[in-house]
């Protein structure tokens, strides 16, 4: 069954949509463990994934991540593997790696490069950001680097950001994409100081503690908006007694008594 | 402005992701008192009693949630959802990078509020340094005995896995999560039955948010009446906002619920940029409808959003300038939708591939007046008409953007008809 099926598809269908079908054959049933040879380090990893659910098929997303480590995608070798480790189909892990934009079904390198063009960040132009690393990538011809453009990463705060094998780094400009690049390709770590994860990160606009509204926390008593006061931060330095800790967390003292409405039912809301 | 800062009180403490520094600032004491000083119903009325609701989005009690999961010896469960897609939303990254035991505490704790043995932190993907700091602090959290069997001599037993998405932002949904965890597509289900009934493995389930269960701790710890002083009316507590978008200091902040949105966007985050005003604003992440100047002396409470025709949702306040076109913002918006929809009901399938087909016409001076009254339509067709409001997320925003700019949208596609004649009169 290939080719252009015609008919009501005005669309002619992408050349190689049917390739992962085999559609003359019958399924692929759940493979023997003694037929498929699993590197034992991802056998360990699997079945310690599947020990920690009550249910094995929980384990498939941690087994496919790591099949996908080891194989650079979730090749069929890959799922062949992880489906024999955890005795489902094959076509059961397909069903599940191509729901999931980590999960590759196709080779596209070992290593990601993920840039935010979501909405937070498409408002600090990173679509010309992402384009700039995409031109110094061709120009360079990275090599082993999957580079696209990504849904929201959480990191809106250091928008327009990307993640490199998960380290976050940002804020980027146009400016950064020939460091970043040249630093993916000698395999050393891009932008080092500005990953969200370094030591002692922070936010241009936090530096030095300059910025009046981002206090830490409170050195003395300060007062609540609401009208009481931090408990003195100096307290907290005192190592705890033996036994269970005093509840002493640093938080505002509430207020007196009766100083604010509380409502009597609650609303109702729709879950 | 100041922040009141109850959650990110010691944020900046070097090393908070220690489980030694955690417990030297008084940490774990809370469910020390949950375990041994109170019952699980204590735990349980001081959580309904604090009127802490949920802080993933539909802000439901997290009391009463809790109260649905049926008495009895089945096996039950706690999620905690930290798949954290929601574009503008960054608040549980911050809470889970620098205080994971508080995370753990708040599990624990929301665990015996629901009777629950077992419990599974679903955190996304992409968060792999966060599930890292996770990992190491639940081995830590074990190692003291406050996970496992029999917790501090208690008949308590609870079991935490740190659970890692693949990058959906669908299983944000709650009963997405819970088909991602049991192995399969995030496909949402139909509710009911809800999953404090039927959930994860069909047990009943308790699903709340990083930031709902990190409160926990705090109420059990002061109580619930001394938590409902802080917040306005329905809306109590603190609240973790995110700020982003076009302002000069994006970030995290914490506020008592209540605060006006202007000291928000301005007093905290700086306002827009030198020169350039604020033209509208998500108030709560990119499914919220957007509000205008007009909203901005509203309070920032659950009510007061949803009475100005948005919702408070995860508290991300997306702010936009006078400089940015709606049309593309609209477009990425929907693209968003599109690429996240899980397929699964056609109204959010179709509803969004059909939205961005449209944008992109309107943008690309293909658009007639008309499109613009289907595209509301088609917004309307979505709002309601599936399992989960993954649909209604993008129909709500692009239908608020119609509402309050239609004229912008005119003309963007008149401006935008007007080039591309010119170009093909030059070709």
């Amino acid at each position: 069954m290939t080719g252009d099926p015609g008919g009501i598809h005005a669309v002619p269908l992408p050349a190689g949509w049917d390739e992962a079908v085999r559609l003359d054959e019958d399924p692929a049933t759940i493979p023997d463990p003694a037929s498929i040879d699993v590197p034992p380090g991802l056998r360990a990893e699997i079945e310690g994934h599947m020990s920690k659910y009550p249910e094995r098929h929980s384990a498939a997303l941690p087994a496919l991540a790591a099949a996908q480590r080891m194989h650079g995608w979730c090749s069929p070798e890959a799922i062949d593997q992880v489906a024999a480790v955890m005795q489902v189909t094959p076509a059961y892990l397909s069903s599940v790696a191509t729901f999931y934009d980590m999960l590759r079904t196709q080779p596209v390198g070992s290593h990601y490069v993920y840039v935010c063009t979501s909405v937070a960040c498409h408002l600090r132009n990173a679509k010309s950001v992402y384009e700039a690393i995409e031109r110094q990538a061709v120009d360079e011809g990275l090599e082993d680097f999957e580079l696209r453009e990504f849904e929201c990463l959480g990191a809106c705060d250091m928008a327009p950001m990307a993640s490199i094998d998960g380290r976050y780094v940002g804020p980027l400009t146009e400016d950064d994409a020939p460091d970043l690049v040249a630093a993916l390709n000698e395999g050393r770590e891009a932008l080092p100081g500005r990953g969200l994860s370094d030591r002692g990160f922070r936010l241009p606009w936090a530096e030095g503690g300059a910025a009046p509204d981002r206090p830490g926390p409170p050195e003395e008593p300060d007062v609540h908006p609401a009208g009481g006061t931090w408990e003195d931060a100096e307290v907290l330095d005192v190592p705890p007694a033996e036994g269970p800790p005093p509840h002493s967390r640093p938080i505002p003292q509430p207020l007196d008594p009766g100083t604010s409405v509380v409502p009597d039912d609650e609303e109702d809301t729709e879950e | 402005m100041k922040e009141t800062r109850v959650l990110l009180a010691n944020i900046d403490e070097p090393d908070l992701h220690t489980i030694a520094v955690y417990e030297r600032l008084g940490g774990y004491g809370s469910m020390r008192k949950a375990l041994l000083e109170m019952s699980p119903e204590d735990v349980l009325h001081q959580l309904e009693e604090s009127g802490l609701r949920g802080r993933g989005g539909a802000g439901f009690s997290m009391g009463k949630k809790a109260s649905f999961i049926p008495k009895g010896t089945m096996d039950k469960y706690l999620c905690c959802n930290a798949d954290e897609s929601e574009p503008g939303a960054f608040k549980d990254r911050l809470l889970m990078q620098k205080n994971p035991h508080l995370l753990i505490e708040g599990c624990i704790i929301g665990s015996i509020a629901a009777g629950a043995n077992k419990g599974f932190i679903f955190i996304r993907g992409e968060y792999s340094v966060q599930a890292d700091i996770l990992d190491a602090a639940v081995s830590e959290a074990y190692e003291k005995g406050y996970l496992g069997d029999g917790i501090l001599g208690s008949q308590h037993t609870f079991d935490l896995v740190v659970h890692r998405g693949q990058g959906a932002y669908i299983c944000g949904e709650e009963t997405g999560l819970l088909d991602a965890l049991e192995g399969k597509r995030g496909n949402p289900r139909l509710k009911p039955p809800f999953p404090a009934n039927q959930g994860l493995y069909q047990g009943p389930t308790l699903i709340n948010n990083v930031e709902t269960l990190c409160n926990t701790p705090i109420i059990v710890e002061h109580g619930a009446d001394w938590y409902r002083k802080f917040g306005e009316g329905n809306s109590t507590g603190t609240k973790l906002v995110s700020v982003s978008g076009n302002v000069q200091r994006p970030g995290n902040f914490e506020i008592e619920l209540g605060v006006t949105v202007r000291e928000v966007i301005y007093g905290l985050a700086g306002g827009p940029p030198e020169g350039r005003d604020l033209k509208c604003f998500f108030p709560g992440g990119s499914s919220a409808p957007i509000l205008t100047k007009d909203h901005l002396d509203l309070p920032f409470t659950y009510e007061a959003m949803a009475e100005a025709g948005s919702m408070l949702g995860t508290a991300s306040v997306i702010v936009v300038d006078d400089s940015q076109p709606l049309v593309p913002l609209a477009l990425r918006l929907a693209e968003f939708y599109r690429h996240e929809s899980c397929g699964k009901c056609v109204p959010c399938r179709e509803g969004t591939n059909w939205t961005v087909k449209m944008l992109e016409r309107i943008d690309e001076g293909e658009g007639t007046p008309m499109d613009l009254d289907i595209l509301g339509q088609v917004q309307d067709n979505i709002m309601g008409n599936c399992l989960c409001v993954l649909g209604d997320s993008m129909a709500m925003p692009v239908a608020s953007m119609l509402q309050y700019f239609r004229p912008e949208f005119e003309h963007h596609m008149e401006e935008a008809r007007a080039k591309r004649d010119l170009e093909e009169a030059v070709a």
